[in-house]
């Protein structure tokens, strides 16, 4: 190691050969600086998390364009939209199929006691709303009163439970003062809001929820004709439904919207937010620690070297080689254990948390960043070391 | 003494410390020749100003008032950059060794060479060969950790003059040793001083390296008093 640095600086790789003679320190620096990536990168997991899980729903739906209230910030608020919109919308050439999307929240009591909350999609079962190969396949059982399709990756629930249903087996479950009768599965996964999800008919839905006006959806999702132009379509489709109630986006749009607003304005997004910086802070604080105490135990040497005619400039070296020596030995084990945080994360919630490959890239650039400005502010104490005070 | 063949000259030098109230004088007009290739003895009482001359001769301090020739430069109002490079044709040895704790016996003297911007190939001889000299032929890769006070201070000897200085400067050398291995450090310098022909001003109470001196100047309250042989 020490052979291979002095060939990449050119010089004597005091800066390494400082660090590893003084063990413990050296391990409490990449403890601390992994101990930072860590808690960055778990951050920035959930944060992932948290919008991939926003963009999953929306990935599943069968659709071009969606129409949804004005209000809306996420898929689980904003006010029902009158129906009439639905057919206002297939009047504009080019739409080829409106259908309405239901949504509700429901408690799923365990016969433990516990309750699971589901989120609840009320569809026609006589479109394809969503393309998700389960929901296609048993869109035809939702033509019977109270039955429903959930999701296998509905939290806490162990997979045996639905290879029961998938084999033919429905599951029976109380809601609302209703049976309803479980008798397909599908995968969308995730979801910060709820554990899982459920799949109904409209007419299902509005049994669960009768307060619901009757045919007001919260969704309308609309396919568009082949041949049709979207941005056409799409400016058509503004001018026809009024933007006092209606607004129409396409999926990638409200995925993006979505995000933005989960992110920045609910609490989950920001509390993600402020880890990152907490991590980032603790990285600093850490590194900074521990090069300045390594620039005060050696001001004598320092000063020396100084004497002997060395420059500000060499000491700079020294100071940034060990901090890019912490950097680099911290980000490893750091990215180790964070990946092994992560599969215990995923398997323990079902959150879809998972490394993207420029995560690490990242965080290794910050990392390094962060220690470059830790050596930054620890080199100030070396303007102390005065070779006229060493005789 | 011709002025520009002395390796070190000093005209009417003065030095202060402090501002203000505490302002307060420490050299009092100090002339002084340095011949080249000889051990000057700097004698005094504590207090008496003898390492602050060093250093002003050392290009470790500004000078003030007066004028310091090293080398036939003048360095009264030099720039930084011309007092580093003056001070890498110098070498320094402290009181205490002030040794790299953690580079070896090797690496340390290695720093003293690296600074010549020697090619990486062509330390290794010279770093060898002085730590022989100095008797520590056996302990090249020893950490300072790992060595005698006596030994350190050999190494320090060592990193001091694998540069070949012209001038070395040695500030109570051997205070922090026992006196047999501060007189065997003393005379190994004497010697390689004069193989080399480098001069060497030396600041020691120690009686029996003034017996090693080919000159000894004595200072008294910031003022040159006399001079030995
Ligand atoms: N950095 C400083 N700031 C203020 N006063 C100083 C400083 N360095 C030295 N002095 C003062 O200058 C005078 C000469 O000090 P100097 O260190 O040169 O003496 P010395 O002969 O080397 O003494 P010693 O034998 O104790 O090392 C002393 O009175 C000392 O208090
Ligand atoms: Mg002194």
């Amino acid at each position: 190691m020490t052979a291979l640095l002095e060939r990449l600086l050119g010089r004597l790789p005091i800066g390494w050969l400082q660090l590893v003679h003084n063990r413990g320190r050296l391990a409490a620096a990449i403890a601390g600086v992994a101990f930072a990536n860590i808690l960055v990168l778990m951050q920035l997991g959930f944060l992932g998390a948290l919008v991939e899980s926003i963009r999953l729903p929306y990935a599943a739906m069968n659709a071009d364009l969606l129409v949804s209230a004005a209000d809306m910030n996420t898929l689980a608020d904003g006010s029902p939209l009158p129906r009439s919109r639905m057919v206002e919308a297939l009047s504009v050439p080019g739409i080829a199929a409106a259908t309405p999307l239901h949504y509700g929240k429901l408690d799923w009591r365990q016969p433990d006691g516990t309750i699971r909350t589901l989120d609840v999609f009320g569809v026609d079962p006589a479109a394809p709303t969503f393309r998700t190969p389960g929901i296609e396949a048993g869109r035809a059982l939702l033509q019977n009163a109270d039955v429903a399709l959930i999701d296998r990756g509905t939290r806490n629930v162990p997979a045996a439970f639905f290879d029961g249903i998938a084999r033919g087996e429905p599951y029976r479950f109380e809601a609302k003062g209703r049976t309803l009768t479980v008798a397909g599965v599908f995968s969308i996964r995730g979801g910060f809001s709820a554990d899982g999800y459920l799949i109904v008919s409209d007419q299902t839905f509005l049994r669960l929820f009768p307060q619901r006006a009757a045919g007001a959806p919260n969704h309308i999702v609309l396919r568009l004709d082949p041949a049709a132009d979207r941005s056409a379509v799409t400016a058509a489709l503004r001018e026809t439904l009024p933007a006092y109630d209606s607004i129409v986006r396409t999926v990638d749009d409200a995925v993006a919207k979505d995000q933005a607003f989960q992110t920045t304005q609910r609490p989950v997004g920001i509390v993600f937010g402020f880890g990152i910086v907490i991590g980032i802070l603790v990285g600093v604080i850490i590194v900074y620690q521990v090069l300045s105490t390594d620039v005060a135990d050696h001001l004598r040497e320092y000063a020396t070297f100084k004497a002997i005619g060395y420059r500000q400039l060499c000491f700079l070296g020294i100071v940034f080689e060990e901090a890019f020596i912490l950097a680099l030995l911290g980000f490893v084990p750091g990215v180790l254990i964070a990946l092994g945080l992560y599969a215990a994360v995923a398997a323990v919630t079902g959150l879809p948390i998972a490394m993207t490959p420029a995560r690490p890239v990242l965080v290794l650039s910050g990392t390094i960043l962060m220690c470059g400005v830790s050596g930054a502010i620890a080199t100030r104490r070396l303007a102390r070391a005065d070779p006229a005070e060493l005789f | 003494m011709d002025r520009s063949t002395a390796a070190i000259d000093v005209r009417g030098l003065n030095h202060w410390f402090g501002t203000g109230e505490a302002r307060k004088q420490a050299l009092f007009d100090i002339d002084l020749s340095i011949e080249r290739g000889r051990l000057t003895v700097l004698l005094g009482a504590s207090g008496s100003g003898k390492t602050t001359l060093l250093t002003l001769m050392g290009c470790l301090r500004e000078v003030q008032d007066g004028s310091v020739r090293l080398l036939g430069q003048e360095l009264a109002g030099a720039r930084e950059e011309l007092l580093v490079a003056c001070r890498r044709r110098l070498g320094f040895i402290f009181q205490a060794h002030n040794l790299h704790d953690s580079l070896t016996a090797m690496q340390n003297v290695r720093m003293g060479l690296g600074v010549h911007g020697s090619a990486a190939a062509d330390w290794r001889e010279p770093c060898e060969h002085l730590l022989r000299l100095v008797g520590l032929g056996e302990r090249l890769d020893y950490l300072p950790g790992n060595l005698s006070g006596g030994q350190k201070q050999r190494v320090a000897v060592a990193r001091a003059l694998v540069g070949n200085p012209e001038v070395v400067f040695a500030d109570e050398p051997t205070a922090a040793l026992d006196r047999d291995s501060g007189l065997q450090v003393v005379r190994m310098l004497k010697a390689l001083g004069e193989a080399r022909g480098t001069t060497t001003l030396m600041v020691t109470h120690d009686p029996r390296i003034l017996d090693l001196a080919d000159r000894i100047v004595t200072l008294e309250d910031g003022r040159l008093v006399g001079e030995g042989r």
